[in-house]
């Protein structure tokens, strides 16, 4: 089943919170290889004005991600997970990722364009706080590879 | 926030460094587990090659999260990164390979230099390149195959003071 034109302007309301811990942005720092002191050490995180530790800059994918997953498990899309590939990534941040955030992501689906026999399916992740703060926006492109790609 | 970085010393086209960053088997584990995905593409060298893939290959989100290390060393605070983007292009395959140790198979050249500067704003857009060795033909020597852009347009916006 190829992937549905109609999905664009579709809204996927946000799942449970995602709860962002420090042991989850060490792991994820250190995935990353990366070692700046504000990701593992609450005290360097907050000489540069931060309340907590900081994520990594694409750690918002993680909950982008989970956002996606309902767009993905929808029977009305057609995404065959095992045929998609990652196209494309773009995250702006109205603010960092700390340590304490609460946060979910409402899914919008903004574009899908016919790629041969596949489709290219752009996502917009808008990621808030539990008070409604804007906290991060993931764009992501998915190609979805036809029968024959 | 302290910033080490005097934004009107900067010039577009300056280079803000270069880094190696090494790749595998274990690594693409430790990123499957901590970002949740869990593709086996990543890590089992038979579905990757049942899905037309030449072996395993790297997260497009690992390669995209370890290249950005650069410019948040660079900048001396990781919370100055106010956008980030990329294209990806070329899958980074990581070989198997272990001795006494699963070892690094393949590595990420990553450089970076000044794309744009917005005086208004005090952001720099920084451009990355970032290469891998084209190590999709059984038995590629990484030392000798060929660099590929694996990550396109990758772009970074950093805020400075």
């Amino acid at each position: 089943m190829p992937v549905n034109p109609d999905l664009v302007g579709r809204t996927y309301p946000p799942a449970e919170p995602y709860s962002v811990g420090r042991e989850a942005i060490r792991d994820f720092a250190r995935a990353v290889q990366a070692g700046h002191p504000a990701h593992h050490d609450v005290e360097a995180a907050r000489s540069l004005g931060h309340p907590d530790l900081v994520a990594p800059p694409t750690f918002a994918i993680v909950v982008a991600q989970r956002a996606d997953a309902a767009l993905i498990a929808d029977p009305e899309a057609g995404i065959d997970f095992s045929r998609v590939v990652h196209a494309d990534q773009r995250f702006t941040h109205h603010r960092p990722i700390v340590a304490g955030d609460e946060l979910v992501a409402e899914l919008h689906v903004d574009q899908v364009r016919a790629m041969g026999s596949g489709a290219m399916v752009t996502s917009r992740a808008e990621i808030r706080a539990a008070d409604g703060e804007h906290v991060a926006t993931a764009v992501s492109s998915l190609l979805v590879r036809g029968e024959d790609q | 926030m302290t910033m080490s970085i005097d934004f009107d010393s900067l010039e577009k086209g300056q280079e803000i460094g270069e880094r190696r960053i090494e790749l595998s088997r274990a690594d693409l584990v430790r990123y499957a587990g901590a970002s949740g995905d869990l593709n086996p593409i990543h890590w089992n060298e038979e579905f990757a090659r049942s899905v037309d893939l030449p072996d395993v290959i790297a997260h497009g989100m690992l390669t995209m999260g370890a290249a950005v290390q650069l410019v948040t060393d660079w900048a001396g605070d990781p919370g100055a990164v106010v956008d980030y983007q990329t294209r990806f292009t070329k899958p980074v395959v990581v070989p198997n390979r272990f001795g006494t140790a699963v070892e690094a198979s393949t590595a990420l050249t990553v450089s970076g230099k000044i794309g744009a500067l917005d005086d208004a704003a005090r952001t720099v857009r920084v451009d990355l390149t970032v290469t891998a060795p084209d190590l999709s033909a059984e038995g590629a020597d990484p030392a000798t195959a060929a660099p590929l852009k694996v990550l396109v347009k990758a772009q970074a916006v950093v805020r400075l003071g």
